[in-house]
Parts: structure tokens; C-alpha cells; sequence
């Protein structure tokens, strides 16, 4: 970022300190199950960080855990410097949090809640309180509890926007939002990059908006952490090749093992297979397969994530195997 | 003209990528003028609503390229003389041209003689006009 954009942030102490998030096995269990396995990550100052995974594959446990609103079972987590199990109230009114939930007040107006939160925070920008509300055309005297999913969205990333935190945390944000309050929340998250210290660590499933607004980007399938590093790295990591036979010949079924194969897939005598960051020993793979033809295709960024977060080993097509009875046949 | 640059997500070309293309796509065909001036980095990243990371990126990528120039002070203008392509992207594109004129002379049943002859033909008439389509006489099988 060039060093004339301008910024209202002020520096803080732990300069030279650069990652305003670091996680170093960070594990949770509810009970039995493990829902974050020893996770591992630094969330660069400055940086939009989308944490992408499906429902249910630990974003929001992981969230929870970093604003210590959840004791981890093993390993720990910093936020600006200081332990997430300590954060002080000074701390947490340098971050900004949206949960998934918003949490809102029903009775309360558009503007009360404004000015019922401004409250709790002496660095409060009531323009920028105005102007996500007016981005997002809610009324002033609306009363929250009779807003629709997307306007309350809006209202609690006012909320949140307003005292202007320098880490800015939205758990899931786009969740239930249709494309034009999307469109606002992704401006949003766009101006508040306008200070140039400011961090934003925001979870998705939406590949489009990721790619548009972050620059680094953390994969979490199933409790695991499968990738982090800048959107250039990851997808310069992952490659697709066609392999093409020719008949007699088809594609082995099952695969011998590839290394850093994400995603493979079977169409007639087509095999694409997605892989990360190939080397001599997944080349010799290949070449064993015995293809026609091997082509190295470009991979676009939601490819390349859907390779991490996709099923692992061969498959076909997935609705291969639900071959389509005839009418009236038995199932 | 202002700079118009469409974005498109999920495409294999990276979005960065994309904003070169169109700049300089925008610069050879006159859309864009000489020394106009483009605008910043933060107001094209808020237009486009992309994180300013990404056009920081495609303009120091385009003045690498000699497309456009930074003029301290005053921002980025298009390059008045501009050595749009280095020379491994020019021939890069070049191929690219050639490759697919070749596949589609190929498809619709030319010869490489006949190709060469077109080929002749249009560079005698000069530069291509923005308008001019090629002739359709001659050649077809």
C-alpha cells in the first residue's frame, strides 16, 4: 500500500510487532469431537484476511477462541500482542467484532442503537455510523427488531465500523445477504482499508468476494487448516492438469498416490487433477498415469479453493453413481 | 474517457491481471489518451471494489511495462511514448495472435499458402482501421 493513502490511526505501541494475530496450536473439543486441530496462523497488520471454509469446518470456534470467549483445550492465541485468555477491556476496544448473530437490541431504533453503543466507546465516528446506515438505506427511526437478515447486518457493521477499530474481526458477515447488501458490505470492508494499519479478519464461503477484497486467505477444512499465505502465493501453489487417454487406455481407477494432489476428476477419458505445489515426485506420478496428454491448464482462484476444500482422492462426477431409474423402476 | 475496466471473479486470468489488460487494451486502441491522467489507486480499487492491494499491483506492473508513468506529485498518466510490451511479452503476444489466426484459417479449411497470401495482403493495406473487417474474397475452398 503506497504511503499516501491517508490514515486516522494512530500507532500503537507494539509497532514492529507485524502480525496483529497469532494462533499456535489452537485446538478445541466439544467432548469427543475435535472442532479445531492445532491450528497455526499469523494474520499480518494491514492485511484482509478471509478465513474460508465450509459451515461447519471450525471458523467461527476459532474466531470465538482468538477474542477469548472460548477457553481453548490446548494451545494458545494473541490479539494486538496480548493473550487471548487476558485480553483487557483497553484491548478489546481496539478490536471490532460482528458476530454471525448480530447481536442487536429488538426495541431499540436504528439510531438508538447508534447512540446506545457510541456509549461504550470515546472514539466514536458517528459520520461513519451514518454513512454505513445510509449505505445500507435503513431508516434512522427503524426499529432493529423489524429489520430484515441483511439490514441488521448493516446496522451491526455500523456498529462495529464506527469507533474505527484498528483489527476488525466479521464472523461470516456476507451470511444471508443479497447481492446489492453484499455489494455494500464488501465497499465497506473496501473504505475501512483506506487506513493503512487497519486489519481485517473476516470468515466467508463467498469465493467471489474473497477474491475481490482479501489479499491473504487461511483455508480451514474440517478442523484443519490446509492453507495460509497471500491470495498470489496459494494460487501460484496450485496447479490443474488434464490428462487425456486414449482408448484402450482410461484412467487408472483407484489412483496411485500423487503428492499434493487436492482434487481429482473423471470425465470419460478426461482426468483433471488439481494439485498443490507439484514437485519431481508428483511429476513421476503422473507420467506414470500413461496419459495421451498432459496439459497444464490456468486454475482460477475459486478452483484452486475448491481443490482445498473439496473431497480429497478420485472422483467422478459426483452424481455418477445415482444412475437415473426408469420411471416406475424399483429403487 | 474515463477509464472503464471491468472485473470478472472465478476467471483463471487474476484480477490484477485483468486491469492491465484492459489499461493497455484502453491505451493501443486511443480509448485512453497521452498523458491522461489515471485515477488513484485508492479511487479505482473503491470504484472497482477490490481490495487496493490488487490495482496497487496492475499499475506498478503497468509502469513496468512503459504503459503508464508516475509523475510525483500528480499521480499516474499514460506514457506518451510508450514501449508498451517488453520484449518477451511482445513476442509472447505476437504467438498468441498467431496462434489463434492459424487455428481459425485452419478450421475454415485454408492453406498455409492461402494464409500467407492474406496475411500479405492485409499488412500492404497499412494498419488495421478500428472498422476495417478483413476481406472475405478468395481462398475459401
Amino acid at each position: 500500500m503506497t504511503s499516501s493513502m491517508p490514515t486516522t490511526y494512530d500507532p500503537s505501541p507494539d509497532v514492529g510487532h507485524d502480525a496483529v494475530i497469532h494462533a499456535s496450536g489452537l485446538t478445541a473439543y466439544f467432548g469427543e469431537q475435535c472442532v479445531v486441530d492445532q491450528l497455526t496462523l499469523a494474520v499480518p497488520r494491514g492485511s484482509v484476511f478471509a478465513f474460508l471454509g465450509r459451515n461447519g469446518s471450525g471458523k467461527t470456534t476459532t474466531i470465538r477462541m482468538l477474542l477469548g470467549l472460548l477457553p481453548p483445550t490446548r494451545g494458545s492465541s494473541t490479539v494486538l500482542g496480548v493473550d487471548s485468555r487476558a485480553l483487557t477491556p483497553a484491548v478489546r476496544a481496539r478490536v471490532g467484532y460482528m458476530s454471525e448473530s448480530h447481536s442487536l437490541f429488538d426495541w431499540m431504533t436504528v439510531g438508538q442503537s447508534g447512540e446506545f453503543a457510541s456509549r461504550f466507546h470515546p472514539r466514536w465516528n458517528q459520520r461513519i455510523f451514518d454513512s454505513v446506515v445510509g449505505h445500507f438505506r435503513l431508516a434512522q427511526r427503524a426499529k432493529a427488531g423489524k429489520l430484515s437478515r441483511g439490514e441488521r447486518a448493516g446496522l451491526a457493521l455500523a456498529i462495529t465500523l464506527a469507533p474505527e477499530p484498528e483489527l476488525l474481526i466479521l464472523d461470516d458477515p456476507a451470511l444471508g445477504l443479497d447481492p446489492v447488501a453484499r455489494r455494500s458490505l464488501l465497499e465497506s470492508m473496501v473504505y475501512v482499508t483506506r487506513g493503512a494499519e487497519r486489519t481485517i479478519l473476516f470468515s466467508s464461503h463467498m469465493l467471489d468476494d474473497v477474491e475481490r477484497v482479501a489479499d491473504h486467505v487461511a483455508v480451514l477444512d474440517r478442523s484443519v487448516l490446509r492453507a495460509s499465505g497471500s491470495i498470489e502465493t496459494i494460487r501460484a501453489g496450485v496447479r490443474q492438469l488434464v490428462l487425456r487417454f486414449e482408448p484402450p487406455a482410461a484412467p487408472p481407477s483407484p489412483l496411485p498416490p500423487i503428492r499434493g494432489l487436492l482434487h481429482a476428476r473423471r470425465i470419460d477419458n478426461e482426468l483433471r487433477l488439481v494439485i498443490a505445489a507439484p514437485d519431481g515426485d508428483t511429476h513421476r506420478a503422473i507420467r506414470s498415469l500413461g496419459a495421451a496428454s498432459v496439459d497444464d491448464v490456468p486454475v482460477s482462484f475459486a478452483d484452486a479453493m475448491i481443490g482445498y476444500l473439496g473431497d480429497r482422492g478420485q472422483q467422478g462426477f459426483f452424481l455418477e453413481n445415482a444412475v437415473l431409474e426408469p420411471a416406475g423402476g424399483a429403487v | 474517457m474515463p477509464l472503464s475496466v471491468a472485473i470478472l471473479t472465478g476467471s483463471n486470468v487474476p484480477i490484477y491481471r485483468q486491469i492491465v489488460e484492459q489499461v493497455c487494451a484502453a491505451a493501443v486502441s486511443g480509448r485512453l489518451h497521452d498523458d491522461e491522467p489515471l485515477p488513484s489507486v485508492r479511487a479505482l480499487a473503491e470504484q472497482l471494489v477490490l481490495n487496493p492491494n490488487t490495482v496497487a499491483r496492475a499499475y506498478s506492473e503497468l509502469a513496468r511495462e512503459g504503459v503508464i508513468e508516475s509523475r510525483p506529485g500528480r499521480g499516474m498518466f499514460v506514457s506518451r511514448r510508450r514501449q508498451i510490451y517488453s520484449g518477451a511479452e511482445r513476442r509472447r503476444r505476437m504467438e498468441q495472435a498467431v496462434t489463434s489466426l492459424v487455428a481459425e484459417a485452419f478450421m475454415l479449411g485454408y492453406t498455409p499458402a492461402e494464409i500467407v497470401e492474406l496475411v500479405e495482403a492485409r499488412t500492404r493495406e497499412g494498419s488495421p482501421s478500428a472498422s476495417g473487417k478483413p476481406s472475405n474474397k478468395g481462398g475459401a475452398r
